[in-house]
This record gives C-alpha cells, structure tokens and sequence, in this order.
C-alpha cells in the first residue's frame, strides 16, 4: 500500500510518519502531484495559520489536485479547516470539499482549546472498535460548526464537529498521531480503507 | 468536555535523563526515551523535556532526542531549556516536538514569542514563568529563580499572552521543592486575567494537592516531577483520584 503525507511546508509531518510507521506501514512525503494522484491512501497535515498554509498550497497548486482525488483522503487539524469552504483565520477561501464555514472560539472559553477532549455521537467507519466519549487531543482556536458532514461531535463552549466527512475525504480537527492508542487506532480504521 | 491534564516533567542532560529516577522496571533509568514510554502507558497527558545541559554539542543531542521520543511516544509533548531563536525552534519541531517552551530569552527578547507565533503558529509556543514573592509581589526570575528581573508576574504574563503564546508555564519557586502544594491564589488570578491555558508547576507532594491546583487554582494542566519519578504518586492512581473528586479526567 502506498501511503503519501501532503509535504506541503505546513506542519509537524514527522509524528504522523512515525504513527504510520507504529501501525506497521511506511509513509513517504510528497508535493509530488502524480505521486499524490496513484496513492492509495493521502494524508493531508497542517499545523499553523490558514491563509499562509492556503498559499502554499496554491504556490504548488496543490489547491486543484487535492478536490480531484479518488482515494481515501484524510485532513488532520488545520488541513481538515483548509478542506472546508472557508476559514475566519486570515479570511482564507479553503478547498471546499466540506460545506462548512470555520470559526474562531468565543472568549468565553480559553482560546486555544488544548489538550484532551472526548469525542461523541460517532457516526462513521473511522470510528470502528472506537467507543463513545474516548479522549483524543486536539490543540485549536478555529473550528468547523456542526454540519451534515459531520461524522464526530466534541463539545467546548458549544458542540462542534470532531471530524468531518464527505465521500471519500475525511477530516479530523483532533490529531490521531498523538491521542494514544485511541488515536492510532482511528489512524489504522483510515489505513484499512 | 476538556480533560485537566498530568503532565511529568523529565530534566535531560547531554540527552539523558537527572534527577535520580526510582523505576525498578527500568533497564536504563537514564533513557529519557524509556521513560516516557513508561509514562505514556500510566496515562501521562503530555510530557515535558527541560534541558539543562550546556555543551557545544547541546543542539544536536536535543534534536536527536526529540526524533527518538517523537519516534516511539503517542502523546504531545514539549521541549525547553536554552531555547532562544527562530533557529532553534524550527529544528526541534522538525524533529518531531509538538511545542517549545521558552522562558529567559523571552524576558531578554520579548519579540521572540511574536516572532516565533508568526512562523509555527500559538499552537506550539509555551512561554514558561518562574516567579517568587518578593515583599508580598511576584517577581520574575531567571536562572531557575536565582536572579530576579524587573518583571512583575501578572504584567509580564498579560503581555506574554498578548504577543500570542499559546500557554503559559507557571513555576512558583516559593512552593518548587516544598511539596507543600502549588501556589493556588496566583495561579488563580492568572486564570482569571488571562484567556489562555495555564499549566501549574511547582510544590506538588500529594494527589490532593493536584486536586486543589484544579479547583482552587483553577488550572488547566499540572506538572511535577520528583513525585513521578520516586514513584510518590501514580499517575493512574491519581486520576482515578481526581475523577473522584469530580475533575474532568482521562482515565
């Protein structure tokens, strides 16, 4: 199986290719975009501000091809915000794959929300073997409102959407390369696709 | 709902673990790698790495360290100690550390925190306080407290947040070392200034005192050290202590 990381410069791409590594499979990073289009499985990373991350993936074009794939696709924390319409961070237009605007917490809660937090109302295959209310880590200020593609819920000042799914694209605001064994086993569901 | 997090504290020099560790299941005491398998398996939330060497080679030991932990450890965790540039920080995180913690360069370069937010983001940028009372105000220090500044601790955190620092680190050296419990009223006051989490750090000598840090001190995170590591305290144990009390925690 061939599994390409999006090397796109945003982000802390190593804890997902060591996650990868964990569960057994080798993952390559690529900006590459036919490496990108015969993967079986892309993951899409981001860690850092949106509009600066939305450049880089237009300065590589990358904006066009990522839509476009067939594969199983999964966008982790900022890559999942920049799979959505639009983000409030630096007024960025995202990818729109997701039909979901993201927005910024309110000062009624500490912003970033960081650490862990459980995630409820599990509504896809990703979530196989993965109960109710398990606790997966997530480090944010921005987050996509509930919607029909949500697939996760979390709570924190309101409900919002843990993950996101449409088709053959997933996103996750939670980093499943860092919540525990919860987490690689969300990773290893998306692996065994 | 958002769980208080535990957090061990593990000083590293020269890429190996001090502070005499008590881990009879241990084949390495001194394997910082080790050791955080260990704690990641009791349930730590995070991890923190402070380093205190000061050798030439002391940034390639620190980047080489940070790719093994980031290589076997499922969990976030932090790296600090003589952090003080763009540089420096870029290397750790592209070994695989989730954040840096920074604590005198940012009193002697208080630009650094905007300049590092605006490369890596809030996220990944901890800004850590060590601070004593001095005539009933807390002042900051430096050094591991040793030399007091000219900072008082609320202004200088205030600011700290307002350059965009995802969290702030808050030692107390009047309770650091005492187990005495964690300097709660400050904390407190912190939490209530500021919009940001707060992790406490300093004093902790028993499972109640980590209790009070989160009511009363109103913190989101807590870490220690020496009672991890002696095994004073389990951390399992302890948050099955915690959720007694009715602390949202990971169990």
């Amino acid at each position: 199986m061939k599994i390409v990381i999006i090397n796109y410069g945003a982000g802390n791409i190593q804890s997902i290719k060591f996650a990868i590594k964990r569960l057994g499979y080798e993952a390559v990073l690529s900006n590459d975009v036919s490496e990108i289009q015969r993967a079986d499985k892309v993951i899409f990373p981001g860690v850092g501000e949106a509009s600066s991350a939305m450049k880089m993936l237009l300065n590589s074009g990358l904006d066009k091809v990522i839509p476009t794939l067939k594969q199983p696709v999964l966008g982790i924390c900022l890559g999942m915000q920049l799979m959505c319409h639009s983000s409030e961070e630096g007024n960025t237009t995202g990818l729109g794959i997701f039909d979901v605007d993201v927005v910024k917490f309110d000062n009624t809660v500490k912003v970033p929300q960081i650490g862990w937090n459980q995630i409820t109302n599990l509504k896809s295959e990703l979530f196989n073997g993965i109960e109710e209310k398990e606790h997966i880590y997530l480090v944010h200020s921005f987050y996509a409102p509930l919607c029909s593609e949500t697939i996760a819920e979390c709570t924190y000042g309101l409900d919002y959407s843990a993950a996101l799914r449409k088709d053959n694209f997933y996103g996750t605001q939670f980093h499943p390369e860092k919540s525990s064994d919860v987490g690689e086993k969300i990773l290893e569901n998306f692996l065994k696709m | 709902m958002l769980a208080k997090r535990i957090i061990p504290c593990l000083d590293i020099k020269d890429g190996r673990t001090v502070k005499g560790v008590n881990f009879v299941d241990l084949r390495d005491a001194g394997d910082p790698v080790e050791l955080a398998g260990i704690y990641s398996r009791e349930g730590a939330d995070e991890l923190v790495f402070l380093d205190i060497s000061a050798t030439e080679q002391k940034r390639k030991t620190l980047a080489d360290l940070v790719y093994r932990v980031a290589e076997k450890v499922n969990i976030p965790f932090t790296v600090g100690g003589g952090i003080s540039s763009v540089e420096d920080v870029d290397v750790l995180l592209h070994n695989g550390a989730d954040k840096v913690s920074i604590n005198s360069s940012a009193v002697k370069n208080p630009q650094l925190i905007n300049d590092l937010v605006a490369k890596f983001g809030s996220q990944c940028i901890v800004v850590a306080i060590d601070a004593k009372q001095i005539d009933g105000e807390w002042i900051v220090h430096l050094v591991g407290g040793k030399v007091p500044t000219e900072r008082k601790l609320f202004e200088w955190a205030k600011e700290v947040e307002e350059r965009g620092a995802g969290e702030i680190l808050f030692t107390s050296m009047d309770n650091d070392g005492t187990k005495d419990g964690f300097a709660n009223e400050a904390l407190a006051r912190l939490s209530s200034e500021l919009n940001i989490p707060i992790i406490a750090s300093g004093g902790a000598g028993n499972k109640q005192h980590f209790s009070d840090t989160f009511t009363e001190g109103k913190a989101d995170a807590a870490l220690a050290a020496s009672v991890f590591h002696f095994k004073e305290i389990g951390i399992q144990e302890l948050k099955l202590e915690l959720q007694g009390n009715g602390i949202p925690v990971r169990v």
